[in-house]
């Protein structure tokens, strides 16, 4: 529990930022992108895109692979699974008390 | 920094939604799982305070949530801060969160936003990102489809 607790704090984390974000809508888009395809369209300098995609592989959100001189990202699902099961479970909980909730409110008025 | 919304219509007025949320009466009438009735709850409803439910579930566990008011505008507005004081998500122990209730007049009754909202974050300590972007929802959302085909 403790670890589930450390791996989405990371998630989220890095999940905070618009240029993460951006990152891994892409990925999920393209596959798969090269270092300088991500870098282009952002306009942004590499050593700063570097920094967002080591807290993306950080949280396990991103893996890199070398091939030669080129390094390609690709996007891991796993976490973003988690995350959203994570979230579910609010959603869980909230909907039967709102539609109990519902019940109530319309029969109080009906009366 | 993540939350979940949900929507609802309901055919009655505001004022009945809002008193279904902010008093004992109400909180009792409809918060319990089924056939389970809340062990307590309380509703002080004036700013700072004290919104506190009790309840069991039906696995045998007890679970306690308790808040403050933060925001009143009776009828359209309620928020909350929100901790776990017994059982509820272990991985929110210790975390305050924050509940928004909306409730907007249209003609049928009234549209319930229900906002629980800074989940995954630590007590006191504020947001630095912004939350979830829709984009990134469908994002997860994709994944999880995906994995049940």
């Amino acid at each position: 529990m403790v670890n589930y607790r450390t791996d989405l704090d990371n998630t989220f984390a890095a999940l905070s930022h618009p240029t993460r974000r951006h990152i891994l809508t892409r990925l999920e888009r393209e596959h798969e992108c090269t270092i300088s395809d991500l870098a282009q369209p952002l306009g942004m300098k590499l050593p700063a895109l570097m920094k967002h995609l080591d807290v993306l592989a950080n949280a396990s959100l991103i893996r890199r692979f070398k091939e030669g001189r080129t390094v390609t990202v690709r996007i891991s699902p796993m976490p973003l699974r988690q995350a959203l099961g994570w979230l579910h479970r609010y959603d869980r909980f909230w909907t039967p008390r709102l539609d109990r909730l519902k019940a109530y409110a319309e029969a109080k008025d009906k009366r | 920094m993540a939350s979940v919304t949900l929507v609802r219509r309901i055919k009655a007025r505001p004022a009945t939604v809002f008193d279904a949320f902010s008093t004992v009466e109400g909180l009792t009438s409809w918060w319990g799982p089924d056939d389970l009735p809340l062990i307590s709850a309380e509703a002080d409803v004036r700013v700072g305070g004290i919104f506190r439910v009790r309840f069991p579930t039906s696995d045998g566990s007890v679970h306690e949530c308790t808040g403050q008011f933060l925001e009143i505008k009776k009828p359209e507005l309620l928020t909350l801060s929100w901790q776990w004081t017994m059982g509820g998500e272990p991985t929110e122990k210790g975390r305050t969160s924050r509940l928004e209730l909306h409730l907007h007049p249209v003609a049928e009754g009234t549209e319930l936003t229900l906002i629980h909202a800074e989940l995954g974050q630590d007590a006191g300590a504020k947001s630095h990102g912004e939350g979830w972007s829709g984009a990134l929802e469908k994002l997860v959302k994709t994944y999880t489809e995906e994995a049940a085909r």
